[in-house]
């Protein structure tokens, strides 16, 4: 069964043939598109399991953390050979067991969402190519082939989010997830040239070959020192650090990166719930966890830090003052992906990942069940036209509400574990950002609540009659939600002595729990549900009653800090401008010049037209006339009369005869 | 005695009476009789010389006897010939009887 582990490879494969033959399917084939969708990913759900399971008995009998690489030749540069590298070691297995779980639930529920649109054979290719390239993503050990995936993700990302490209809305939101990220993939990109040029090797762990995370590769770069404009001399992983954050930044909506997320919910709801909740955006926490050992230390994590809590923040109080159901989910997405790179800067390996398994889950929940919402109420996204769908929608509801209270972190939902374990490791590294943490926690539970208020209790205010959404729609929610339940037992210190910190990182020294950080945050999040109970639950309202508390401040938080239209103001309207410049350049003088050698070629050309016609052509035909005019006076001589060739031969035979005497 | 000349002169100019008929008449009956003409000058050439060359032996008037026989033989076949023409092209006029022309 060990042998098992060296075919990690299949796992996305599936789903990639699955998009393959998709993609040559007829566009009325949706149930033999969707079927094979689903079973690739079911394929590959059962594949992951089966790996998880004999990496365990592997694990149990060696010491320390096993890594099963694979090594395929791939090209050779400069000498170097250069291999395509698997990897399966515990963070990967993780984020196989959550991608193709999460993947596989959200295709089983697209099959009732998706079930009146026309292209849905299209959606189910497009799924499909994402969790191939997710899943190559994770296991690959390989910076570039990680950074291909990574940039397949964005594609995939693209796709979907302008899936209903006849929106204007959806496709301006496509392009603009799809150049945000870019932004952050550029330095990505730069991070991994310069780690190339100063090892020449992108592999992360190698057995024999030259690889970034062998121990005398990471101490040479972490001893080497470059110098920086502006900043003066700092460490090389400082730098690469901050560099390949840079594209972490993008993927996972870091501030000031973050703009593109909210607007992603132009897209189908499956896709949110997958790619922009649960999985994709979350693959800049995954590379942050990868590179968890070059960046162990160095000053990138300070930034890391910072960067996250911060997020954290500003994004959960934009979430307060929204009224589409998506965007406040987007918003919250933006803050619990702060939260973790918070969590992961602050040498928090385990907390940062643990929370990424835990957000997945009850992300996804959260998302498709906004999506159940969203299609029993008929398209209908803003939360002030809703209101007392509790009666209507029951199954929604009561997996809604668990979603919201593990978000919230309420014991013992998984979000308090996870929260938890990420405050603690705040408390007692960096007070400041604990209290950002803290407050974040306030707010998420305050917006999550003003959500359940709004959406599900009071009084309906939606016209025409909501309805509980079909089966395949309702067992995913159903499932999602008791994982949303149970998957923080696995991380707690409490039960079995924390299993998912020694699967993770066994050598890693974990903070200690402390009861005091568990009962702040259990006080906050329950004084958050407290305030929006005070404010939106306790009678009826149209208007919200946010409003005239907060007055231009809600509005500014309404229009999310204005960063949008600043930067539309700013770069947007900056690079317009020289790209008009640009093209007047290109115009006036590259096109100038352009015309004016063409119109060269066409005179010159003319006139050799002219010669041709007039000397060559005219002498050639001239020629041809005559030979033709010669020809058609000797045919004449043929005149078909016996006679006349007896006239011939007696006169030649005549001049022969006068020939003969005179000469 | 008459000299060789003469013989040859009337000889000559019976050629040219039946090359003149071949060449110039449009009834093929015609034609074949000015080759006959000329058949006669040559056996008259045949026997002018028999009589005059000194080893006056028979060969040339022999030779002639010959020629007069393959000129009945083959006025025949030529008239057999004009025959299967007329029947064809309806005419025995040989300008009208253009099917050489390529």
């Amino acid at each position: 069964m060990e042998g098992l582990l060296n075919h990690c490879f299949w796992i996305p494969l599936f789903p990639l043939f699955a998009a393959a033959l998709i993609a040559i399917f007829k566009n009325n084939r949706r149930k033999a598109a969707s079927s094979l969708a689903i079973l690739a990913i079911a394929l590959s759900f059962i594949f992951s399991i089966l790996l998880f399971l004999v990496y365990l008995r592997g694990h149990e009998e060696g010491h320390g953390t096993l890594r099963v690489l694979l090594h395929f030749p791939w090209f050779t540069s400069g000498g170097t050979p250069e291999v395509i590298s698997f990897i399966v070691d515990p963070l990967t297995l993780m984020m196989l067991l959550v991608v193709t779980l999460v993947s596989l639930l959200v295709f089983i529920y697209s099959l009732g969402y998706m079930h009146e649109d026309p292209n849905s054979v299209r959606f189910f290719c497009f799924l499909s190519l994402f969790a191939a390239s997710m899943l190559s993503l994770v296991i690959s050990n390989h910076l570039l082939i990680l950074f291909m995936c990574w940039e397949l993700v964005g594609l995939c990302s693209y796709l979907l989010i302008g899936f209903w490209y006849e929106k204007p809305e959806a496709a301006e939101a496509a392009k603009k997830a799809f150049i945000v990220t870019r932004i952050g993939d550029i330095g990505f990109f730069i991070g991994l040239l310069l780690l190339y040029q100063k090892t020449g090797s992108l592999l992360l762990y190698g057995e024999g070959h030259p690889s970034l995370f062998s121990p005398e590769m990471l101490h040479l770069l972490k001893t080497h020192a470059v110098t920086v404009p502006f900043f003066g001399g700092i460490l090389l992983t400082t730098l690469l650090g901050v560099l390949l954050f840079m594209g972490a930044m993008g993927k996972s909506a870091q501030f000031p990166l973050h703009v593109w997320l909210p607007d992603a919910m132009e897209g189908p709801t499956p896709v949110s719930a997958l790619i922009h909740a649960a999985t994709m955006v979350a693959a800049g926490v995954f590379l942050v966890a990868r590179m968890f050992p070059l960046l162990d230390g160095t000053g990138a994590m300070t930034v890391i830090s910072w960067t996250g809590g911060f997020t954290a923040l500003f994004a959960a109080t934009i979430a307060i003052a929204q009224f589409d159901i998506k965007r406040v989910l987007a918003y919250s997405t933006i803050s619990q992906l702060g939260y973790m790179m918070m969590g992961l800067g602050l040498g928090g390996l385990v907390a940062g990942t643990f929370h990424l398994m835990t957000h997945a889950f009850f992300k996804a929940l959260l998302f498709l069940g906004s999506g159940s919402v969203i299609h029993g109420c008929h398209g209908e996204q803003d939360m002030r036209k809703m209101g007392g769908l509790r009666k209507e929608m029951p199954v929604t509801f009561w997996t809604y509400l668990t979603g919201t209270l593990a978000l919230a972190g309420i014991f013992p939902f998984s979000g308090f574990f996870s929260k938890d374990e990420i405050l603690t490791e705040a408390f007692t590294k960096n007070r400041t950002l604990y209290g950002i943490g803290t407050l974040t926690a306030f707010l998420t539970a305050f917006y999550m609540f003003r959500q359940i208020f709004m959406v599900f209790l009071g009084k309906g205010r939606l016209h025409g009659h909501p309805h509980e959404s079909p089966p395949t729609m309702l067992w995913p929610l159903r499932i999602l939600a008791v994982l949303a339940l149970v998957s923080g037992f696995v991380g707690t210190p409490f039960l079995f002595h924390n299993p998912f910190h020694h699967f993770i990182a066994a050598d890693r020294e974990g903070v200690a729990p402390s009861y005091l950080v568990m009962i702040v945050s259990t006080t906050v999040a329950l004084s958050g549900i407290l305030t929006a109970y005070l404010i939106y639950g306790r009678r009826a309202f149209i208007e919200d009653p946010l409003i005239p508390a907060l007055k231009g401040f809600f509005r500014l938080l309404e229009k999310k800090y204005y960063m949008d239209e600043l930067y539309q103001n700013t770069f947007v309207r900056a690079i317009s401008s020289l790209a008009s410049l640009f093209k007047t350049v290109d115009q006036v003088l590259i096109d100038g010049f352009l015309h004016l050698t063409g119109f060269a070629s066409l005179t010159l050309s003319r006139f050799n037209q002219w010669i041709d016609n007039f000397f060559i052509n005219g002498g050639f035909d001239k020629a041809c006339a005559g030979i033709r005019g010669g020809g058609g006076k000797l045919g004449r001589l043929q005149t078909g009369r016996a006679q006349d060739y007896l006239l011939y031969a007696s006169i030649g035979a005549m001049v022969s005869y006068l020939l003969f005497r005179l000469l | 005695m008459i000299p060789l000349s003469h013989f040859l002169t009337v000889s000559a100019v019976l050629f040219a009476i039946g090359l003149y008929g071949v060449l110039a008449r449009k009834n093929a009956v015609i034609v074949l009789m000015g080759i006959e003409i000329m058949m006669n000058a040559a056996n008259l050439n045949l026997i002018a010389f028999s009589r005059f060359l000194p080893a006056n032996r028979l060969t040339g008037q022999l030779f002639a006897l010959f020629g007069i026989t393959i000129a009945a033989a083959e006025v025949a076949v030529g008239l057999a010939l004009v025959i299967a023409i007329f029947r064809m092209v309806k005419t025995i006029e040989v300008d009208r009887i253009e099917k050489l022309k390529g």
